[in-house]
């Protein structure tokens, strides 16, 4: 298995002339084909990004700067919009839809020098918490094959932690970053709401969709958010990034405040979980930290709200796979109503079909103030709650998932067990602030991780305590 | 206890242009009744006073130029994911049989 130098290392030897993107690319694609048997990757993109590689490499040649991240190949989840191959979110609906634009976040990583050479595995349109809503395949845990990765962004998770491509990114609705981060082993960052243009990216939930790094080190997630952020003419919901950049952040814990969240640690909650999130909380004890127990009492509620708000948005957000301008087209249809139907009834998938009709009982007519309006009542305790306890505390702290990765097949039978495991990520979605994964452990030959929250647009503040964990572990 | 029936999944597919199968129509009816049953929970959850929030982020009325912008997409690309065409305009079925 391979282990990838730190990416500022690589495209500082790239711009150096004493690394050739082309042979990081073609590295990349030949470990991406002897783990084929995890299942983590959809296609490649082979030619565009030999192509892309040349490019840096003659550019390189004649003395010019290519970026921070001149070469450095990375693997995007299948619901970023790219060139040079094909797009399908996992989904039959998409298989064969070649992009006419890329995302935003490509374009960003492009402009550095990155050049992504495959699209990773998802749960389809990214509806999971472990890849078994794919409509393709079922990614393995890259510690235990029988285990799933998490969800929805396994492969890209999986991808990071078989060192793959030294980074891949992700999209994260209710914990589809921090989830799989968590279960496969690597560092996975949701930012604030907004920092990164959604433009190009599959929609979901649109409210809550964030796109984020996922990768080895901090140091290394703490970049990536720095190119990636940004206002962005395509998508009006994009914030701007912080004046002071995410490069330089200050990991001193002496002093700051953490609050550890009462309702993360129930009964259920895995004692190795609780035990290794002990033992990590001691450590910033004695670096300094103040940790604090806080109540955020409208906690127990977030997973309703996201399962009501979700569908609701996804209701909305997939009525556009029509079968009339791309995707999947049932061809027999003898008029448009029946195109419509069939098309969607035979491209999705059942995970999209059940939260299609859910979204929709909860918008319609008679239901939609009982569902839709008061769930986004409750949504506002949810950003009070949140704002109420950053007052008094720098940080929150509490697990990821009330479980390491399950083993594939425990939960796929029963939609809302498999909605459950999203109830310790699901709130920071809601509220829009920022969370990471931390894998800080090994409990059962599998990682154990733990996640930091901060309040909204405190993303460096957050960086820069998760930098000081991954330095204690 | 939240009970949707086969008619009710009926009636919100035909809303949703999606065709079930009498299967997924019988699987779903007990499956999403359960779900629906879950997140009824919020019905005990005190709101007075509070606001909806649709979005998170405080933005209000985000503008720009009334200006052309060239976006420089691949219009072949476009075309070829057409399912159906004919003079480069998107064909469909007709609206009524």
């Amino acid at each position: 298995m391979k282990t990838w130098d730190n990416i500022v290392k690589i495209s500082r030897s790239v711009n150096d002339g004493k690394l050739s993107a082309v042979d990081l690319v073609n590295e990349s694609l030949s470990l991406i084909d002897a783990s084929h048997d995890y299942n983590a990757i959809i296609s490649t993109i082979k030619k565009r990004a030999l192509e892309r590689a040349k490019i840096i490499d003659n550019a390189v040649k004649s003395g010019k700067n290519m970026g921070r991240l001149a070469g450095v190949p990375f693997i995007a989840k299948d619901n970023f919009l790219t060139f040079g191959g094909e797009t399908t979110a996992a989904s039959n609906i998409l298989k064969g839809f070649n992009a006419p634009y890329q995302s935003s976040a490509i374009e960003k990583l492009e402009s550095e020098g990155a050049i992504c050479v495959a699209k990773a595995n998802l749960d389809a349109f990214a509806h999971g918490a472990s890849t078994e809503n794919s409509d393709f395949m079922i990614t393995k845990n890259p510690h235990d094959k029988d285990r799933v990765p998490g969800g929805s962004s396994g492969g890209s998770a999986a991808s990071v932690v078989l060192g793959l491509a030294p980074f891949s990114i992700g999209t994260d609705t209710g914990g589809s970053i921090r989830q799989p981060a968590a279960f496969s082993g690597c560092i996975g960052l949701k930012p604030t709401y907004g920092l990164i243009s959604r433009s190009g990216v599959v929609a979901m939930a649109s409210s809550t969709d964030c796109i984020g790094p996922m990768t080895r080190t901090v140091g290394e997630a703490s970049l990536l958010l720095d190119i990636m952020s940004g206002r962005d003419s395509l998508d009006s919901t994009t914030i701007d990034k912080d004046s002071l950049g995410y490069i330089t952040l200050d990991s001193d814990i002496k002093g700051k405040k953490i609050g550890l969240v009462k309702e993360y640690f129930d009964e259920s909650l895995s004692p190795d979980i609780k035990a290794s999130i002990d033992d990590m909380v001691n450590k910033l004890k004695t670096a300094g930290a103040e940790i604090i127990d806080i109540s955020l009492p409208i906690l127990p509620s977030a997973l309703a709200v996201y399962y009501i708000l979700c569908p609701a948005e996804v209701s909305s957000n997939l009525s556009r796979y029509d079968g009339q301008r791309f995707g999947y087209s049932y061809k027999a249809a003898n008029d448009l109503n029946e195109s419509y139907s069939e098309s969607r009834a035979l491209g999705f998938g059942k995970e999209a079909k059940r939260r299609i009709i859910i979204g929709t009982y909860v918008l319609s007519s008679g239901y939609y103030d009982a569902y839709y309006k008061k769930a986004q009542l409750v949504r506002t305790k949810i950003v009070n709650d949140f704002h109420k306890a950053f007052k008094s505390v720098d940080f929150l702290l509490g697990p990821v998932a009330p479980t390491q990765a399950f083993k594939i097949g425990e939960k796929s039978n029963d939609p809302l067990a498999m909605y459950l495991s999203d109830v310790l990520t699901v709130a920071p979605n809601l509220a829009g602030i920022p969370a990471i994964t931390i894998p800080i452990d090994i409990k059962n030959n599998l990682p154990v991780a733990i996640q930091l929250m901060a309040a909204q647009k405190n993303d460096r503040k957050l960086l820069g305590a998760a930098k000081k964990i991954e330095e204690l572990v | 206890m939240v009970k949707l029936s086969q008619k009710d999944i009926l009636k919100l597919a035909n809303l949703a242009q999606l065709k079930l199968t009498p299967e997924e129509t019988a699987e779903f009816s007990s499956e999403l009744s359960l779900i629906l049953d879950y997140v009824s929970q919020l019905d005990k959850v005190d709101v007075k006073g509070l606001e909806p929030t649709y979005q998170v982020t405080g933005l209000n009325n985000v503008t720009r130029e009334d200006k052309k912008i060239d976006y420089k997409l691949d219009k072949k690309l476009l075309m070829e994911n057409l399912p159906s065409s004919k003079d480069g305009q998107i064909k469909v079925k007709r609206m009524i049989a």
